[in-house]
């Protein structure tokens, strides 16, 4: 199982707690979690990345083990305790005024 | 008992206000999609439990809530605005082309017979449309086809916000765009043209006789009277008697014609409001008192509506959605303001009191008259 870590809207709007765990078939993607992310809760659609493009949002980023993934191609393998569910995969708002 | 819903959007979330006919005690419920930035809550006149709300943030981008029980519970429907084809270009601030980006809705207006068809205004400037009541979106192209290569945003943004539903002729809808101006389709949506003649120009465009660019800023009418649109405009306050086809000024005896909401009485076509602005350059009431300025004679000349509103250093906006009258034999008008009041009138704006003072700033104000 991944684990994922919601920021506190996207908890709120798919009606979740903190952490969200996610079966993923196949190798273990930026891509494949979002999808299964977005399968299991289609509001979250649109959110986290573009709905046509699939490029995350301006002010959303990805943390995992100390690292900011934002920028790893989604393709590219997870870290091995995020694909082993030793460590969450953070979907973070990223700090901004208002 | 009749009474009243006033669907509130803010900066920070939705509120709904109910109260019965006398609208003097008021019930409060909010925030709802607390932190979220709601440019606009309506609901279907044909049924008032329907509600759509758009819910935006600059983190977490556009979705749209459904409420089908007045607002007690909302469900998140189709957030996927995607242009129709190929998305195009229109005018940048360089003078060159840029494409087309969604970046919010600004506007929902349920249809006026089918409480599942509803049209969504948004930035970059086109309006979509549902019949399935949200549940999916789909482009009606033919606007950005009215010259949208020469649109171009202003320092709002290149947005829809104004969407006129003719109540006799259900192929006709008006539309206005910041900067770019009024529009008018007459087969449903398929084809548009520019409805901008005889609006003024002065500071806003070199050209007198430019077709589009002009800064609307909202447009009213009256359901018995279909083809007198009253417009706020950047400046001015503007009448059309021929659904568009050419614009006169009825600024009158107004302290200022800047400003941004209008709307019509519900019993009498020719009572107009507006809330006058002193400047694009500073957008708060003149001389620091909130005055709203009623027309019965469909414009030119006009009365300040001042008793129960600040009349010293009130340095507040009321934004262009944030104006909105409801049905009861006593016309009430409410309006909401940058500061976070919502003030209702009764009495045709004849008086005026608070429903609540504190909110986040009001970026829209609808209200359904209950049955």
């Amino acid at each position: 199982m991944i684990r994922v870590v919601l920021p506190y809207h996207l908890r709120t709007l798919a009606g979740v707690g903190r952490e969200v765990e996610l079966q993923i078939d196949g190798p273990a993607t930026q891509r494949a979690l979002l999808d299964a992310l977005e399968a299991r809760y289609p509001m979250l659609r649109g959110t986290i990345r573009d709905h046509v493009t699939l490029q995350r949002r301006g002010f959303i980023r990805f943390f995992a083990v100390g690292r900011d993934l934002s920028h790893e191609p989604p393709d590219a393998p997870l870290p091995d305790e995020v694909a082993t569910g030793a460590a969450p995969f953070m979907v973070v708002g990223a700090i901004a005024g208002g | 008992m009749s009474g009243v819903r006033v669907l509130v959007g803010t900066r920070k979330g939705a509120f709904i206000l109910t109260s019965d006919a006398r609208r003097e005690q008021w019930d409060i419920s909010g925030p709802h999609f607390a932190g979220w930035e709601i440019y606009h809550v309506n609901g279907s006149p044909v049924d008032p439990n329907r509600l759509y709300a758009s819910q935006s943030s600059g983190w977490f981008g556009q979705l749209i809530q459904r409420s089908d029980d007045g607002g007690k519970t909302w469900e998140p429907v189709d957030n996927k605005f995607v242009y129709e084809g190929v998305p195009g270009t229109h005018q940048w601030y360089d003078g060159t082309q840029h494409p087309w980006e969604f970046k919010r809705v600004w506007r929902l207006q349920p249809s006026l017979t089918d409480p599942d068809t509803v049209y969504a205004g948004v930035e970059d400037a086109a309006l979509f449309r549902s019949k399935d009541g949200g549940k999916s979106w789909q482009e009606l192209p033919g606007l950005r086809a009215a010259k949208g290569h020469l649109w171009q945003p202003g320092a709002g943004g290149m947005c829809l916000h104004t969407i006129v539903l003719d109540p006799g002729n259900p192929n006709r809808i008006f539309i206005a765009i910041s900067a770019a101006g009024a529009f008018r389709t007459d087969d449903a949506g398929e084809t548009w043209r520019p409805v901008n003649r005889g609006l003024r120009i002065d500071y806003e465009l070199p050209d007198a006789a430019a077709e589009v660019g002009h800064c609307v800023h909202s447009i009213a009418m009256h359901p018995a009277r279909p083809d007198v649109l009253f417009m706020q405009k950047h400046w001015d306050v503007m009448r059309s008697d021929d659904a568009g086809e050419m614009w006169h000024e009825v600024s009158g005896n107004l302290p200022s014609d800047f400003g941004f909401p209008i709307v019509v009485h519900a019993h009498e076509p020719n009572t107009v409001y507006v809330v006058p602005i002193k400047s694009d350059s500073e957008h708060f009431p003149p001389d620091g008192k909130l005055r709203v300025y009623r027309s019965r004679t469909g414009g030119d000349e006009w009365e300040a509506l001042t008793k129960g509103l600040p009349q010293s250093d009130c340095y507040v906006n009321v934004l262009r959605s944030a104006l909105a009258i409801d049905a009861l034999d006593s016309c009430g008008v409410y309006f909401g303001t940058t500061g976070g009041q919502v003030y209702a009138s009764a009495d045709s704006g004849d008086s005026w009191a608070p429903i609540v003072r504190d909110l986040p700033s009001v970026l829209s104000v609808e209200v359904q008259t209950l049955p």
